[in-house]
């Protein structure tokens, strides 16, 4: 059997996606991490960015990730964030509309995150 | 028509339209139950995870951290009242509100001076009738709140809670709540939420008899803490306003319910009565046309002689 490990992404308010994984790499606050099969237990404070899930059908799922925790231990991976998007589910018009509204109105945070939606699916 | 029987039918035609308005708000509470208890469902993952990452480090290493030290002597606490916007909900605000004032009764006997935070319109309407100082409030989203309405709500506890108490920080935070049990039951409950025992998250979320595995923690121990407590603080009253919106809506289907009932038993008086008084007026007008032709008779028969 090949090694995998089972990812759970979980939202504030749902979970966005579940499955098994063979890597998943991510970005902490010390620098980007890749969690394979097998990993040293690991609780770590994810930056915003885009979280990259290879999965055991040989598919990628990148997903944007706004803030959160990583957490890995007997071979399940768990990735907390307050939101987080697939890339699938982002919409680039829309999502550029809102980085220039963001940028002409001086909301930082507001273009961080649509910063963060956008390299997730330039990474897909 | 008798003046008695239209008086009747105007009070039926009245009670059944409000017994319409009634009904209806029953099955709009019914749907908005289910949805409210969907979405506490969607949030537990979320919760459980976090819950696990508090327990992970807050038995993995030896760190302090002002959410979770207790401070000697509690001079000042705050106490989060969660309320609804609307009434129309039974004793659902009333019940809430008494264990918010008994709870600072106690507080205040035990020499601490209470802050008060409320969220919906109905606990600030309570204070401010009786004058009462409401250090923060937050009204408009308690029917169906959202992670972000969470946030807004934790921010200033959290930061009271950092604060030092000469500079009016807060020691601890009690929060008041309506818990949802069933559809039936709901009861208000407090809880203390911070200073935040990490014995006692560790025995809830290890109830299941699972040893912890030592993790290795990415930067260290001190900073997963740092980012980890605010958003659990986060999530407890997210959950906490999710349980008070699904309660709500219990409770108002259930008034919405009782009310139906009575409206449908007034108008079976009712119609009762209406019933006995068109009998009345038959009665009445039969015995007053016998009479009258037999006063005819009698007059006629008297004539006659």
């Amino acid at each position: 059997m090949a090694a995998e490990l089972h990812v759970a992404m979980v939202a504030a308010d749902r979970e966005v996606w579940s499955g098994e994984a063979t890597l998943v790499v991510a970005r902490t606050t010390s620098g980007d991490i890749g969690v394979m099969p097998g990993h040293q237990p690991l609780l770590g404070v994810l930056e915003s960015g885009p979280v990259t899930i290879r999965t055991s059908e040989g598919g990628t799922v990148v997903a944007a990730v706004h803030g959160g925790f990583i957490s890995f231990a007997d071979n399940k991976l768990s990735l907390l964030a307050e939101i987080a998007e697939l890339s699938d589910e982002i919409d680039v018009k829309h999502v550029e509309r809102e980085l220039e509204r963001a940028k002409a109105e001086g909301d930082a945070s507001a273009e961080r995150a649509a910063d963060v939606r956008l390299r997730a699916v330039g990474a897909r | 028509m008798g003046a008695q029987l239209r008086v009747y039918k105007r009070r039926i035609r009245s009670v059944t339209a409000t017994k319409k308005i009634t009904k209806a708000m029953e099955m709009i509470a019914a749907s908005r139950v289910v949805k409210a208890q969907r979405k506490v469902a969607a949030s537990t993952p979320y919760a459980q995870e976090l819950t696990r990452a508090v327990t992970a480090v807050g038995t993995g290493s030896n760190t302090k951290h002002p959410l979770t030290t207790q401070a000697e002597t509690v001079t000042r606490s705050a106490v989060l009242l969660l309320t609804s916007d609307r009434g129309l909900a039974g004793a659902y605000n009333s019940n809430v509100i008494k264990a918010a004032e008994k709870l600072t009764a106690r507080l205040e006997t035990e020499g601490k001076q209470v802050d008060v935070y409320i969220v919906g319109r109905r606990g600030v309407a309570h204070y401010n009738f009786r004058e009462r100082k409401i250090t923060e409030q937050w009204t408009g989203f308690t029917d169906e709140p959202s992670y972000a309405d969470a946030k807004k709500v934790a921010a200033p506890l959290i930061e009271a809670i950092e604060q030092a108490t000469a500079d009016g920080g807060v020691d601890e935070l009690h929060i008041v709540y309506t818990e949802f049990v069933s559809m039936m039951t709901q009861n208000a409950v407090e809880a203390r939420l911070l200073p935040l025992s990490l014995d006692e998250v560790a025995q809830e979320s290890s109830a299941k008899g699972e040893i912890l595995p030592l993790y290795d923690f990415e930067p260290s121990a001190e900073d997963v803490l740092d980012a980890l407590l605010p958003r659990y603080v986060e999530s407890r009253i997210y959950n906490a306003l999710l349980q008070s919106a699904a309660s709500k809506h219990a409770a108002t289907r259930r008034a919405m319910k009782s009310a139906t009932d009575n409206a449908g038993e007034l108008i079976e008086n009712l119609s009762r009565l209406a019933n006995a008084a068109r009998q009345a007026d038959i009665t009445q007008e039969i015995s007053e046309i016998v009479g009258g032709s037999a006063a005819l008779a009698d007059a006629t028969a008297g004539s006659d002689k």
